[in-house]
């Protein structure tokens, strides 16, 4: 396969950025889109010019690592799939492919097609988490959870935090994310102790670091790689109302010894 | 001069040694431990686990991953799941079957009380997950569903769908997150560790490169933890994830701490086989699909009908046959070499005919394709978007590949290196696995050792041990920090024409051809000749572009290919005077008639721990004799 590639080229965070063309003219179908970007790379290197950056690591499409906007959308045409796990056969001969990090406030960039994501380990600190210390859990078993409960909690934690729903939302709005982490804890039973103060840290944590609102375009479901669905947005909503409505502050040295 | 290894396993019966051992080792006052600073590099189950949990116990952590959020270390791409004892289906388990399946399984060469212990904790680890929000598998009763996998046959392991390391990691990790946003770990994400500060030869610091600005830093602490996983990777291609290396681990054993059985890698039966020159990893498809899935070769040589035109008296379901009765659950190591004998017969299926058939045709026949679906769906479609072959209609081709590497930094019962003050958790270290991992074991592994050993053993060493306050500044410290700008300069000023990806190519295959899944004293020979050949190479050829004061993605791999080039020259020097068959490491010229792999106990049952010697000099073999108390060793039999 014969293809043009534009990629967008940036030194360092406060440098200007350009699209820059390249031509690659000997990709095999058979190939992923980060082992194309391999072949050029090692090209580029042969030729003495700078590699082009791009974060990757596991290439199975489970760390999140990757990411990169294809021809507009994030992790490229295919749906439910990452980067990494995308074929050039999904491409054809004479194809010209454009190449954009994730382009958000959020997320700045760091080089080339690599950002700082940094955004969503604070989100996770402010709430993201149960509240149990090592050694003190009970017997696994002593408290049931229903199948279909535990499954939906696993449909939601299934989120690898890439941030392609914040790349593909017009507001880039990191919902998607949020609402996963918040769902996903707070189906079950292990952590509703604390879902009331977790949505409202989480969500303040999130404006706080300056992603979007959500406007129902549904963009950031079409993009996720784990098909996370807008579902989970709206039991975030629902869980932010009530908690906002009846949550009650600690009371002053409350429970304390 | 020979280092005598102390162990420092606690006396007393097997099954009382690590209680006798927790209450006979000194405490850290809780006032007190908020004085003491320690570092942990590598975020993944191992290294997340110790840092959340010896935080909450009030010590001060600085922790360290190279990637960009500790969340994405390797320990996510497991997919299987984790063992313990819980004899959940009322099958017959129990913390002494788990121990003895461990221990045989290692093709005894693991430490019987290291295995007992990790048995032992197994069960708190699934209590710890699932308080903190692990969404396991369940039946419909509500209660936690289990699976069988290779090399036991009784059902213990627990797994959430085909992602159960990402699940145990997003318990690990915002447990981390949380201690972070406490303020009591401080995170440096895109941060790699070169080098290990040691100041009156105990560990006090290490060096770091700040990926993105590329300052070259010290920190300093009382006790550095490394949890930088395996070394999969010196193999070029394996199912780990890109950026992992030996680099940590391999400085550190510069320093002084010694390397034990590196030639005990693990080779992993179900992989997608190599589609061709540009391939940059190979993909794992998960043990658990053994459970259902039939592996054959067509019964002729060289039949190259497709799967479907091959009728079932002319298959040969080679696992069934041979080991009737573990059948396609024999452990990794066998289910390996069988199906590399397959292929050597020429009856190998698919492209260059290195791959064997696994066939789901008649699972989804007695079960349905719904069943199937719901177990392994999302294997399914991993498989699809790499193959373009649909597996619910025609079987998966699958071919063996490195996947796990049992060797690592010698370590003793407390997990402390030969170097005071260096504790070593998870894939790399060497102890609890032998020869041989078992499936499903190394994420109980890596969280035993992190939940629950090193919150012990750290606070016995930091009683006992008298330790002055070291300034990031102090000369030990400058010091290191010159070696590593230097090698860093080093590496930027060769200027010359190969990338650091050729030679960790050209590298990958002289393992892979000499030291992979068969290995002879002629092919090691050879290896260890042309290894420090392509390193010197390496040194006055490589390419790497731009400059250190920026991410330069040219220069971290050419850092750790540079180490790579040293530690694979030890690997094969380990396989070469290892004249026997164990677990992964199979020697040709040590073979049962019918194939299977020798032992020499007499000869061979001890820990082989190499002490680095300096530049262009033979590493020095030290021995840890290992007795065997409860599991008397035997020829490890499937059959």
């Amino acid at each position: 396969m014969k293809l043009i590639l534009h990629i967008w080229r940036q030194r360092g965070p406060n440098d200007a950025g350009k699209m820059v063309s390249y031509d690659v003219p000997d990709a095999s179908p058979e190939m992923s889109f980060l082992e194309m970007l391999d072949v050029l790379n090692e090209r580029l290197i042969e030729k003495g010019e700078e590699p082009v950056a791009f974060d990757h690591d596991c290439r199975e499409g489970i760390c999140g690592m990757c990411g990169i906007v294809i021809n507009g959308i994030p992790h490229g045409p295919r749906p439910a799939t990452t980067t990494c796990q995308l074929h050039m056969r999904t491409f054809n001969d004479g194809d010209q492919i454009f190449l954009e990090p994730w382009r958000a406030k959020a997320f700045p960039v760091v080089r080339d097609l690599v950002v700082d994501r940094s955004a969503f380990d604070r989100v996770i600190s402010a709430g993201g988490f149960v509240s149990v210390n090592t050694g003190s859990a009970p017997e696994a078993n002593s408290v049931p959870v229903a199948k279909k409960d535990a499954d939906l909690a696993m449909d939601a934690a299934q989120c690898i935090g890439c941030g392609a729903c914040v790349a593909a939302c017009p507001n880039a709005s990191a919902m998607l994310f949020t609402s996963a982490k918040v769902s996903h804890l707070g189906i079950l039973p292990q952590g509703r102790p604390e879902a009331a103060t977790r949505v409202q840290k989480m969500v303040s944590q999130m404006d706080a670091e300056g992603f979007g609102n959500c406007t129902n375009t549904r963009e950031c479901e079409a993009a996720c790689p784990k098909s996370i669905g807008v579902e989970f947005i709206a039991r975030m909503n629902r869980e932010y109302l009530c908690a906002a409505l009846t949550d009650r502050p600690e009371a002053e040295g409350g429970g304390g010894v | 001069m020979t280092i005598e290894l102390k162990s420092n396993i606690p006396s007393g019966p097997m099954e009382g040694k690590w209680e006798k051992h927790r209450f006979e080792m000194k405490l850290v006052n809780p006032a007190n431990k908020r004085k003491y600073t320690i570092l942990v590099v590598g975020t993944g189950l191992a290294g997340a686990s110790a840092a959340a949990s010896l935080a909450e116990l009030g010590y001060k952590v600085k922790a360290f991953c190279f990637q960009d959020s500790p969340r994405r270390a390797h320990s996510i791409a497991a997919q299987g799941g984790i063992n313990a004892a819980k004899n959940y289906c009322n099958d017959g388990d129990s913390v002494h079957r788990l121990f003895y399946d461990t221990v045989k399984g290692g093709d005894y060469r693991a430490r019987e009380a290291n295995v007992h212990r990790l048995a032992e904790i197994s069960v708190s680890i699934i209590d710890q997950c699932v308080a903190q929000g692990v969404p396991f598998a369940r039946e419909y009763g509500g209660l936690l569903a289990n699976r069988s996998f290779g090399g036991t046959q009784v059902s213990r392991t627990f797994y959430a769908r085909g992602q159960t390391g990402q699940q145990l990691l997003l318990g690990a990790y915002p447990a981390l997150q949380r201690q972070i946003g406490l303020g009591a770990v401080q995170m440096f994400p895109r941060t790699e560790m070169l080098d290990v500060i040691l100041v009156n030869g105990a560990a006090r610091g290490i060096v770091v490169r700040n990926l993105v600005t590329g300052r070259i830093e010290s920190h300093t602490g009382d006790a550095v933890c490394l949890a930088t996983g395996g070394y999969g990777n010196l193999f070029y291609l394996s199912t780990n994830a890109k950026g992992c290396n030996v680099t940590a681990i391999w400085r550190a054993h510069r320093r002084g701490a010694l390397m034990a059985n590196p030639c005990f890698t693990q080779i992993h039966p179900t992989c997608i086989p190599v589609s061709g020159e540009y391939q940059s990893k190979l993909t794992l498809m998960s043990e658990s699909l053994r459970n259902d899935g039939r592996i054959w070769v067509p019964k002729e040589k060289g039949d190259k009908r497709p799967a479907a035109q091959i009728p079932e008296d002319q298959r040969d379901y080679y696992l069934e046959r041979r080991y009737p009765s573990f059948g396609n659950l024999v452990p990794r190591d066998v289910a390996s070499r069988a199906a590399k004998a397959a292929c050597d017969e020429g009856r190998g299926v698919g492209p260059g005919g290195l791959g064997v058939y696994l066939d789901f045709g008649d699972a989804i026949r007695r079960l349905g394709e719904k069943t199937i679906a719901d177990k392994y769906g999302n294997l399914f479609e991993m498989y699809e978007r790499i193959t373009d072959e649909n597996p619910y209609r025609t079987p998966m081709r699958i071919y063996p590949a490195i996947h796990y590497t049992m060797g690592g930094l010698w370590v003793d019962y407390n997990l402390m290196s030969t170097i005071p003050g260096l504790f070593v958790l998870g894939e790399a270290n060497f102890s609890d696995h032998g020869a041989n991992r078992l499936g499903a074991s190394a994420l109980m592994q890596g969280l035993a050792d992190g939940y629950f050993i090193i919150p012990y053993t750290i606070g016995h060493y930091l009683a006992n041990a008298k330790l002055e306050k070291v300034e990031p500044d102090a000369p030990a410290c400058k010091a290191v920090i010159e070696e590593v700008a230097g090698r860093t300069a080093r590496l930027l000023g060769v200027k010359g024409r190969r990338s650091p990806d050729s030679f960790h190519k050209e590298l990958g295959k002289v393992m892979w051809d000499n030291c992979g899944m068969g290995r002879n004293a002629a092919g090691l020979q050879k290896a260890i000749q042309r290894i420090p050949e392509i390193r010197e190479e390496f040194w006055k050829n490589i390419s790497v572009l731009g400059t250190g004061e920026q991410l330069n993605q040219q220069l971290e791999k050419a850092g750790r290919v540079a180490d790579f080039l040293e530690f694979g020259e030890l690997t094969c020097r380990d396989a070469l005077h290892r004249e026997e068959s164990c677990g992964g490491h199979f020697r040709e010229e040590h073979q049962t008639p019918d194939g299977e792999a020798k032992r020499d106990d007499e000869k061979f049952a001890y820990v082989a721990a190499w002490e680095w010697k300096g530049e262009g000099q033979k590493p020095e073999l030290n021995k840890e004799p290992l007795t065997f108390e409860i599991v008397h060793p035997t020829q490890r039999s499937y059959k």
